[in-house]
């Protein structure tokens, strides 16, 4: 099967190699294998596949991770341009 | 001890299912001391028991239900009733530690949402475990979505660390969370305020059996997120129960501007061309919200929008052929455009569903598609009302 795959070149996922410790954590909680540690460094190896979700950020204890997490549903991306507000979801069980 | 809805296996209900303390140290009908574990419904006035309550374990921080694994008819029920989007928002238990199997001081803790789907799915999949259960007052939300809120997160572990007194239950200081989890929890904090260790466990619940026997390790593919052709099937409904109010006021909306024509309002071409608008709509929101998601990885392009569209198109192009002979030309080309337009939505919708869109890709592609919809739409409808003269 083709494996699913979105847009390039969109995600807001940085890294600052300098600050890094090479814990692991951000690979640990990653769902989408965006990175490896190698030489007590983490690397993004698959900076598309991010999907925003902030977890590897909320976990790094360094902050060397940074990304703008948010809700990826239309109807909130809709009424945060109508309302100004970041978007936010409450369509329950699925977002 | 009913035996229908407890544990398994049966033949060993001493491990799990029996009546946690002997009756005199504390069900007995003469102590009335007023802090005596109700064993049944009937015990405390005003009180009903969940179904899944099997017993009660006597812990130093109070009497703790132990709960069953095996699911009744009542739970899938309610999960299927959740799935269609009935009644799904008071689909919630209270939170609080819940025990599984007969755990002792040295079991693990698991944590998990207070979404009465997630913690059915969780008991059922630990069955054979002896554990604890932290259970988050999500507000009756997933794992992933409290997360995402931030009510699945680093404050409300603590809470619940804290009301339950489950410190003093165990003598270990680790937590397992379920992976997706972790957007909306630091493990640093956790274990800086309290002195929990936290695990990031699998994302998939049916995991956790190899996780615990392989001494809670995770392999690579029980960290990664799928979006399998299943996985996408069961969102499908909630995504069109989502979208009846709508569909119930553009059906009306079409009624209405089917019966406008040159003797100005006609009930019986409101009936016929308003009946053929209708079915041309609900062709295009059934390809963009159940065809479209279910052949993503077949569609071309990457953006929602455009394999929606495409899918439209592949149906509107189906369907002039079909009608060729009630069809004009206009009525072609509305039908071609307003079922591609109204598939690209819908698809462009199911965005909030999937499992590997970013929000950053998911506005972009809003940003450019949608101008390209709203047109799409003006000359499909412009078409179709020209069309009645
Ligand atoms: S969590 Fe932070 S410090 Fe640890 S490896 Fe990842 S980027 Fe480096
Ligand atoms: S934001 Fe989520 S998906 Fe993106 S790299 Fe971090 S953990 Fe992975």
């Amino acid at each position: 099967m083709p494996s699913l795959r979105y847009l390039e070149n969109v995600v807001t996922l940085r890294l600052n190699a300098e600050k890094c410790i090479g814990c692991g954590m951000c690979a640990e909680v990653c769902p989408h294998g965006v990175f490896a540690i190698e030489g007590k460094k983490a690397l993004l190896v698959d900076r598309d596949a991010c999907i925003e979700c902030g977890a590897c950020a909320g976990n790094c204890p360094v902050e060397a991770l940074t990304v703008k997490a948010g809700v990826g549903c239309a109807s909130a991306i809709i009424s945060g341009w109508l309302t100004g507000k970041e978007p936010s979801c409450d369509c329950g069980g699925s977002c | 001890m009913s035996e229908n809805n407890c544990c398994p296996p049966p033949g060993n209900e001493t491990a799990c299912c029996a009546p946690p303390a002997p009756a005199e140290a504390c069900c007995s009908p003469w102590n009335d001391s007023g802090n005596c574990c109700p064993t049944a419904a009937s015990d405390l006035p005003g009180y009903k028991l969940w179904p899944f309550v099997c017993g009660w374990l006597d812990s130093s921080a109070g009497k703790i239900p132990q709960i069953a694994t095996r699911l009744t008819a009542a739970d899938i029920i309610g999960r299927w009733q959740m799935r269609w989007g009935l009644g799904r928002a008071r689909y919630s238990i209270a939170p609080g530690l819940y025990a599984i199997g007969t755990p002792s001081d040295d079991s693990p803790v698991l944590v998990t949402a207070n979404y009465k789907m997630t913690f059915d799915i969780v008991r059922r999949d630990m069955h054979d475990h002896d554990a604890w259960l932290l259970v988050l007052n999500t507000k009756g939300v997933n794992v992933w979505c409290a997360a995402g809120k931030g009510t699945f997160g680093t404050d409300e572990i603590l809470r619940q660390l804290q009301r339950s007194k489950l410190p003093q239950v165990i003598n270990h200081r680790t937590l397992i969370l379920p992976q997706l989890g972790a957007p909306g929890v630091a493990a640093h904090k956790v274990s800086k305020a309290s002195g929990f260790k936290v695990i990031y466990g699998p994302v998939r619940s049916n995991d956790l059996h190899e996780f615990l026997k392989n001494g809670q390790k995770v392999t690579p593919e029980m960290r990664r997120v799928t979006f399998s052709f299943i996985e996408r099937l069961v969102l499908t409904p909630v995504e069109l129960v989502s979208m009846w109010q709508h569909v119930l006021w553009s059906i009306l909306a079409l009624f209405i501007l089917g019966g406008i024509g040159p003797q100005i309002f006609s009930f019986s071409t409101a009936w016929t061309r308003g009946g053929a608008a209708v079915a041309a709509g609900l062709a295009g929101l059934f390809t963009g919200a159940v065809i479209a998601p279910l052949l993503l990885p077949w569609l071309p392009g990457r953006a929602f929008a455009i394999k929606g569209a495409s899918a439209g198109l592949a149906v509107g192009l189906l369907g002039v052929l079909l009608f060729n002979e009630s069809l004009n030309w206009l009525n072609s080309l509305a039908l071609i455009t307003t079922v591609s337009a109204v598939s690209s939505w819908c698809a462009m919708n199911f965005t909030g569903s999937s499992t590997f869109t970013s929000p950053s890709g998911v506005e972009k592609e809003m940003r450019q598609t949608i101008p390209a919809q709203v047109a799409a739409m003006l000359v499909g409808g412009l078409c179709w009302l020209v069309s009645a003269f």
